[in-house]
């Protein structure tokens, strides 16, 4: 799997005028690596996301999986969103099994396929509850296996653990990292948390805020196979610091809002 | 000088927006019920009020029994129900399609939305002249009275609705490989099913109203050709017994719609 951005430019128009969200992007996502795009609100970074998925078209630049250019959205390109997307009718097993069947995939290895998922992301007990019974972390978790099980090539993540208390956030990343490890599937998540970043992915693209632009590019060169303890290790700190440093460097909200000289004094 | 803060004081039957106690609840239903009838029965016994214009409830129960023993009671009932029943289905199979449809592709809501705008401010019992000349006064017209008079109200409610569902799902939908056409079928409409049962038990007293409409107008049967016919003959115990059963037939449709809400769609019941 390659997925490739090119020279990727996006604006809107708006009433005031044609606003630049990203300029220029450039990245890749190759074969079983896990990165993600770290960047402030305002830096573009969902609908960054948005167009690799397909949901939104780049005002130029190029997306290609595999050498393939993106033009719409597809089942290749998997994507998990921060608001939980299960279908409330259907049980946890009907949900995972649903992309499949939009395949047509006949319905007993629909029925294998989901239950390997569920039981990766440790909820086969849950498999004839409905989404309502769930918690917050199961469902993102039935939504991982959703996507999981239409074998996309890449796996989108759009902070899918921004609307979690931080507990339950930590232990749904301990739970990614593992899941990631045991199918070794490529992953592109965006989020604003650098400690999530860091701990997750082996890459990170920190992305600078109005218009969106990748700032820097960084190796994360940590084991592995990460579990909580890392996130004290000096190492750790050097990377979230480097991060946040950057981060608050191109943090352009304040020279955005325009604050008068007499308030200033004030 | 101290001012003491304004403290909320507890309180059983003030409870704002709050659910109260469930015997609370079943007394007071109760009592909605239970008061009416018995100032009802305090007035006709007490107040010097003609027997001609306000029965006993005692003489409408009897006018009730006769009714039911001569076999109109049942008659009308059944010949009002499926003329309902039918102007109503027909434009309900014509709502689902219509509102999703509507509620999906803005295209097709711009193509629409105007003329059903306009339409369904045109008072459906003004339809009834043109019904009678197009179709007489059997039982087309009627069905179609009530067809006119609910397919909009309907569909603009399943269209409203369809319009609510969360962009992420038919987007995450589209992520898992579904197009257009399985989107609609298989992720829209299911969605919509409980607002389209909800849609219907309202817009099914709006039907309930326009049969009596139509029978009071023209025709040989029905509850509401009943009560014309009890009205001629000064007979207001039997317009009493009418209007009870009406009520109690559209409360019982209501119940019923609510009920087979909750049945066939547990997973939206307090969504």
């Amino acid at each position: 799997m390659h997925l490739e951005i090119t020279h990727l430019n996006k604006s809107f128009s708006t009433k005031r005028g044609s606003v630049v969200a990203l300029k220029d992007i450039n990245m890749h996502v190759e074969t079983s690596e896990f990165v993600c795009a770290v960047g402030a609100s305002g830096s573009g970074k969902s609908t960054l996301l948005r167009m690799i998925a397909g949901l939104e078209t780049p005002t130029s630049g190029k997306i290609t999986v595999d050498g393939t250019e993106v033009t719409g959205p597809g089942a290749d390109r998997g994507l998990v969103f921060q608001s939980y997307t299960l279908y409330p009718w259907m049980t946890v097993q009907k949900n995972v099994e649903f992309g499949l069947k939009l395949q047509g995939l006949p319905q007993k290895e629909r029925w294998e396929l989901a239950c390997y998922y569920l039981d990766i992301v440790g909820l086969t007990q849950f498999a004839d509850s409905f989404p309502k019974e769930l918690s917050g972390g199961m469902k993102q978790r039935v939504a991982i296996a959703r996507s999981l099980a239409c074998h996309p090539k890449v796996l989108l993540m759009d902070e899918p653990f921004g609307a979690l208390d931080i507990q339950t956030k930590e232990r749904m990343q301990e739970y990614l990292i593992e899941i990631w490890q045991r199918i070794k599937c490529s992953i592109l998540m965006i989020t604003h948390d650098v400690e999530e970043a860091v701990f997750l992915s082996q890459r990170i693209y920190v992305l600078s805020a109005r218009p969106g632009t990748i700032q820097q590019e960084l190796t994360i060169e940590l084991p592995e196979n990460r579990n909580y303890k890392i996130k004290r290790e000096p190492a750790f700190y050097h990377y979230t610091d480097t991060i946040l440093e950057l981060l608050r460097g191109t943090n352009t909200e304040e020279s955005e809002t325009q604050i008068s000289p007499s308030a200033d004094l004030l | 000088m101290t001012t003491n803060p304004k403290l909320l004081k507890p309180t059983i039957f003030w409870q704002l927006a709050e659910e109260i106690s469930e015997s609370l609840k079943w007394v007071l239903m109760t009592l909605s019920i239970v008061i009416p009838l018995v100032i009802w029965l305090l007035v006709s016994s007490f107040a010097r009020i003609e027997s001609v214009f306000l029965p006993s409830p005692l003489a409408v129960i009897q006018a009730l029994v006769n009714l039911w023993q001569q076999g109109f009671l049942i008659q009308d009932t059944v010949t009002s129900f499926l003329r309902v029943v039918g102007g109503f289905f027909l434009g309900g199979f014509c709502a689902i399609p219509l509102g999703i449809l509507m509620g999906a592709f803005p295209s097709i809501r711009s193509l629409t939305e105007p003329i059903i705008g306009v339409v369904r401010y045109m008072p459906a019992p003004a339809f009834i002249p043109l019904l009678v000349i197009y179709l007489g006064i059997g039982e087309t017209s009627k069905v179609m009275l009530i067809f006119i008079g609910t397919i909009f109200f309907n569909t603009l409610m399943i269209m409203d609705a369809v319009k609510f569902i969360p962009k992420e799902l038919i987007e995450v939908t589209y992520t898992l490989g579904g197009l257009r056409k399985q989107i609609l079928l298989q992720v829209i409409t299911p969605y919509v099913i409980p607002n389209i049962l909800d849609a219907f038990r309202i817009n099914m007293a709006a039907a309930w109203n326009l049969v009596v409409v139509a029978e009071l107008l023209a025709a040989d049967n029905g509850l509401g050709k009943r009560i014309v016919l009890a009205q001629k003959f000064l007979r207001t115990d039997e317009i009493f017994a009418c209007l009870i059963v009406l009520g109690v037939i559209g409360f019982a449709l209501d119940l019923s719609f609510r009920l087979l809400l909750r049945w066939t769609c547990k997973w939206s019941v307090n969504r």
